[in-house]
């Protein structure tokens, strides 16, 4: 599914290495958590792959399904399948939640060459996954994220995935700023759209959320690249010994 | 005092080329006023401060510079909407296209019409808005309109007029120089809204004067049509009674030269008014000014200004808004916006935001900015799959989205928003 082989990547503005050699292969299924202390390179990772501008890859590649991404538009890595759930969701006043969502799907459905969804359908769809993610009819008519608290957000996030269907999907620290019952919901959002043809790369800084979404591979970042891989074991000895422990074994 | 030479000769110039349109009575006594106002004050020039963003000498100019007649190539707005329409071609009345001037609540005629009669409310109407609004700031082009307009309608709102007045002002010839003064005349508790869409000839010069009594109230909705070389200078000037309501929004999509001025005075407590307006400019060509000047003189009022303006490729925009609290209107609550959305770094947005307060016990406040698309929330959109034009188109509409909810119809605001959206995306 994504294959990332030596990535580096500097800022463009200045001469700082971020990532210093990335390899990362997600099979189609699979769940891979990257876990790591602040700073190490995660939302980089997230942002480089999904196009956000700012960023220079000096080296390696990306591939999605065996299509090189790098040199591809954010709207065409999304018609092709990515998606990012943003560590800060963005809020953009005067563009209701529907027109947006609509938009996106209709975007992607036409850079696909695949048919546009009717109004009544989209509603159809819309409503049913909304009620899932305990999100009312008053949050989809407000503007993007704006007035949204810390989880809503989070939650509308997951509904703009489940509503694009994407096949990779990367979750960079969506259980940030959730309490319990909000976790439940999102993690639930996810497991609900874990299938054989979709893969999953979740971000997170805690053990946590790897309680409700089991990760078939864990990865620990540090410094630009992942020093460490291994199973769902991982991530608890993470919980126990914090990263200290791991660097200095790797190190 | 006498007029510095260059304004003389240029006032002379236009002056010469224009006759004070036929009649006696009270319209000619009101003219030749405005033109003794006119030929005092001089038409403006660039070393006026009220013109120093806006150069009047296309305005000024004896002939009107030509302009291309646009081919709208989709129904015509408000098309959808129940009304009394009154179409004007190059500024002239057109009786065979225009519904009959009837309408349950309303009173509604030809100015020349109300013109020969020697005793009709107009009389202490026509000119008069106009000329309070002279001071303290001069408003030539004004003056020269309530002096030489050729055709306008002169309407009055008794009760809740059933439906909306909805003025088409069509532009047929390339060179068309039109003068339109209107006079509307809201009475006590009395409802009306106007509509007005259409470039109106290569050069308009438009008046407006409302006067909105107690507890009335009046909502104009325009756009000004979207001839690429058109040009326009408009005046509305309103003064409201107790209690009154009133709205206006105007909505500029392309033209050469804009310059829309509203004068609005408050004389009766606790009454309402809000000026917006939205303007797409895109060339370097697209000069677009909005000068408004509000005054409270009543106790308790509350004005509004937001006005938007999206500008590429090296377009111009201006706003100079003022708010005047006159000594002894307390509780006034006075707002003023004024923002760009620069497209581009050719574009610039000139803003001379004012406030000028007597009273010790209101609430003001005034704001401008200048920006440019927010690359988060491009990077948000572009990231959901939504190409980068649409995604910018969404953006701006998004910012426009501000002024046009100051439109109170809802159904009205919606249309401007589709066709703003359908505008942007034939231009990407
Ligand atoms: N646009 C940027 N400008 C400056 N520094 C940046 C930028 N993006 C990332 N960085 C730096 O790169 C490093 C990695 O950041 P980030 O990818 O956000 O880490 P993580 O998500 O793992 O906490 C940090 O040192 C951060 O300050
Ligand atoms: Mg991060």
């Amino acid at each position: 599914m994504l294959d990332i082989k030596g990535l580096k990547v500097k800022l463009e503005e200045e001469d700082k290495q971020i990532l210093k050699g990335v390899d990362l292969a997600v099979g189609a299924g699979e769940v891979h958590a990257i876990m790591g202390p602040n700073g190490s390179g995660k939302s980089t990772l997230s942002y480089v792959l999904s196009g956000r501008d700012g960023y220079e890859v000096t080296e390696g590649s990306a591939l999605l399904e065996g299509a090189d991404i790098l040199d591809m538009d954010p709207e065409e890595r999304a018609a092709a399948g990515l998606f990012l759930a943003f560590q800060y969701p963005v809020e953009i006043p005067g563009v209701g939640n529907m027109t947006f969502l609509r938009t996106a799907l209709n975007s992607q459905r036409k850079a696909r060459g695949e048919d546009e969804v009717s109004s009544a359908d989209f509603l159809k769809l819309i409503r049913a996954k909304a009620k899932d993610l305990k999100i009312d009819a008053e949050m989809l008519k407000r503007p993007v994220n704006v007035g949204f608290s810390g989880g809503e957000k989070k939650r509308n996030e997951i509904l703009q995935m489940a509503i694009l269907e994407p096949k990779l999907c990367i979750l960079d620290e969506t259980d940030s700023g959730l309490d319990v019952d909000a976790m439940k919901l999102v993690s639930d959002g996810v497991n609900a759209l874990r299938s054989e043809g979709r893969s999953f790369v979740v971000i997170t800084h805690y053990q946590r959320l790897l309680n409700h979404i089991t990760p078939d591979v864990v990865h620990i970042m540090s410094d630009g690249r992942i020093v460490k891989s291994g199973g769902p074991e991982l991530a608890l000895e993470v919980e126990e010994n914090g990263y200290a422990d791991i660097l200095a074994e790797v190190a | 005092m006498a007029l510095p030479q260059a304004k003389a000769d240029t006032t002379e110039a236009r002056l010469a080329g224009l006759t004070l349109p036929e009649g006696a009575g009270w319209g000619r006594a009101a003219r030749e006023d405005a033109l003794s106002r006119l030929t005092a004050m001089g038409l403006p020039g660039r070393r006026d401060e009220y013109w120093r963003f806006t150069d009047p000498s296309s305005l000024n100019a004896p002939e009107p510079a030509p302009a291309a007649v646009f081919e709208a190539h989709e129904a015509p707005i408000w098309d959808g909407v129940d009304r009394l329409k009154v179409i004007f071609v190059d500024g002239v009345f057109d009786a065979a296209a225009s519904d009959p001037l009837e309408m349950t609540g309303l009173e509604i005629e030809r100015l020349s019409d109300a013109m020969t009669r020697d005793i009709h409310w107009a009389k202490d109407l026509y000119g008069k808005l106009e000329t309070r609004g002279q001071t303290p700031v001069e408003r030539p082009f004004a003056a020269l309109n309530t002096a030489f307009a050729t055709d306008g309608l002169v309407i009055r709102a008794t009760g809740r007029a059933e439906r909306p007045v909805a003025i088409v002002y069509l532009h047929g010839s390339e060179t068309s120089d039109a003068i339109l003064h209107h006079l509307v005349k809201v009475e006590e508790g009395a409802e009306l809204t106007l509509l007005e869409t259409g470039p109106a000839a290569a050069r308009f010069n438009e008046a407006m004067e409302v006067d909105v009594a107690d507890g009335g109230t009046f909502h104009h909705v325009r756009t000004q049509g979207r001839d690429h070389e058109r040009r326009a200078a408009t005046h509305a000037f309103a003064r409201l009674g107790t209690e009154s309501v009133y709205k206006s929004f105007t909505l500029t999509v392309n033209g050469r030269l804009t310059r829309n001025e509203q004068v609005v005075e408050f004389t009766g407590d606790d009454a309402v008014a809000h000026v917006a307006g939205a303007c797409v400019g895109d060339g370097r060509d697209l000069h677009h000014d909005d000068t408004v000047f509000v005054t409270h003189d009543a106790l308790a009022c509350e004005s509004r200004q937001v006005f938007k303006k999206v500008l590429r490729n090296g377009a111009t925009g201006v706003f100079q808004g003022k708010i005047l609290v006159k000594q002894g209107a307390q509780k006034t609550d006075g707002y003023q916006i004024s923002q760009s959305l620069l497209l581009d770094e050719d574009s610039q947005f000139l803003a001379k935001p004012e406030l000028e307060i007597y009273a010790d016990d209101v609430a003001c406040s005034h704001g401008s900015t200048s920006g440019a698309i927010d690359r988060d929330s491009l990077f948000y959109l572009r990231s959901r799959g939504v190409p980068e034009a649409e995604a910018t188109d969404l953006l701006t509409l998004s910012f426009l989205a501000e002024a046009l909810a100051e439109i109170e119809d809802a159904a009205l605001a919606e249309e401007l928003q589709i066709r703003l959206g359908e505008w942007l995306a034939r231009r990407r």
